[in-house]
């Protein structure tokens, strides 16, 4: 169990570390987001294997992460009648925005992959599992 | 029998509320266990089922909200956690850093100006516009987007499960129509428009698809957090 005081430990701090210094510089940018990155360069460094506390608690969470924003989703209810009235927006919104980045990022990758050359990279499985 | 005081304290107590979601969300996850089917997300049958719920029991979501605080801090930990599956896939850049990064980059300025610019012609309001801004990031920073740019975070959420799902169902099909055959040009897409639901769709698929998938909500969540002051500061 200390396992996950440890890797608990890390998430939170990193998190910590990330409102302090998007508040420091005032950026508009999520703390959570630079956790991460410190987070990243952390795991980078120091070549941290799939064993190491941090890693299993937060696979963990991450299994669950559609759990914790619930909370969030539910605030929905008190948005229903803009919904309604703003349903033609929020639909055509919606999808074509999803539609044009789904093909930009597929065209754009696909072109310059064919132009490098690069080889399929097949190897290896995924085991983990994002929610 | 001090029955009304008791219930009146059970319907706004953390406890029961707490219970309600993790309940609503172990419902949703064997409803998609049994029918496997892509539309059966755990959080939209949790968010209908607390909705439902608490509008019967007359609990308003102020007090709904404050009650499940513990549930909503752990999106914290959990988007620092992101970090992981990219530490994990790293090697997976080698070699076509180049390309990602400008297929990603464009992908987000494309689809954060698409979103403003739609909601705005078709007579949406400004703060909807800055909640279809960040929605096709993994949830917990479209969240954190929303509430920074004035957008509705609850909006954000739904938004982001929306074309979450909807990903999950048509993607793999509509790329294949779009002759997009590249299983890391198919992942890399997927992963950038439809998140992490996306993402458990294309790990079913195959498990390059599945891993560019991932790289590619975790680096666009970044990219997003970069286009979107730019975006809001042009267009709003």
């Amino acid at each position: 169990m200390s396992n996950v005081i440890i890797g608990l430990l890390w998430l939170l701090g990193c998190e910590l570390v990330g409102e302090v210094v998007v508040r420091l510089a005032d950026a508009p940018i999520p703390g959570p987001v630079v956790g991460m990155v410190l987070l990243y360069v952390v795991l980078r460094v120091r070549r941290t294997p799939d064993s190491a506390p941090v890693v299993r608690v937060g696979d963990y969470l991450l299994s669950h992460l559609q759990l914790f924003f619930v909370p969030a989703g539910v605030g929905v209810v008190a948005y229903l009648a803009t919904l309604r009235d703003h349903a033609v927006p929020v639909a055509a919104g919606l999808l074509g925005s999803w539609l044009l980045g789904l093909v930009t990022v597929g065209w754009v990758m696909t072109v310059l992959l064919r132009r490098s050359r690069v080889g399929a990279g097949t190897v290896g499985a995924v085991s983990e599992e994002i929610e | 029998m001090r029955l009304h005081e008791t219930w009146d304290w059970l319907v706004h107590s953390p406890l029961f509320l707490l219970l309600l979601t993790v309940g609503g969300y172990e419902l949703g996850r064997r409803l998609r266990a049994r029918t496997g089917h892509p539309l059966a997300q755990p959080v939209l049958v949790a968010i209908v089922v607390v909705a439902v719920v608490i509008s019967l029991l007359h609990v308003d979501y102020a007090d709904y909200r404050s009650g499940v605080e513990p549930i909503a801090f752990l999106l914290g930990p959990a988007t620092v956690a992101l970090a992981i599956p990219l530490h994990r896939q790293t090697h997976r850049l080698r070699g076509i850093v180049g390309p990602m990064v400008a297929a990603l980059m464009a992908g987000a300025l494309v689809s954060v100006t698409a979103g403003i610019l739609i909601v705005r012609a078709l007579g949406g309001s400004e703060a909807l516009a800055r909640t279809m801004g960040p929605k096709s990031t993994t949830a917990p920073v479209a969240i954190a987007l929303a509430e920074r740019f004035d957008g509705i975070p609850a909006l954000a959420a739904v938004f982001a499960i929306i074309v979450g799902t909807f990903g999950a169902v048509v993607a793999p099909g509509l790329l294949t129509l779009l002759r997009v055959r590249d299983p890391r040009a198919r992942g890399l897409a997927v992963g950038a428009v439809s998140h992490g639901i996306g993402t458990a769709r294309m790990l079913h698929e195959s498990p390059v698809e599945g891993a560019f998938s991932g790289l590619s909500m975790g680096l666009t969540a970044l990219a997003t957090c970069l286009v979107m002051p730019l975006m809001v500061w042009l267009l709003l």
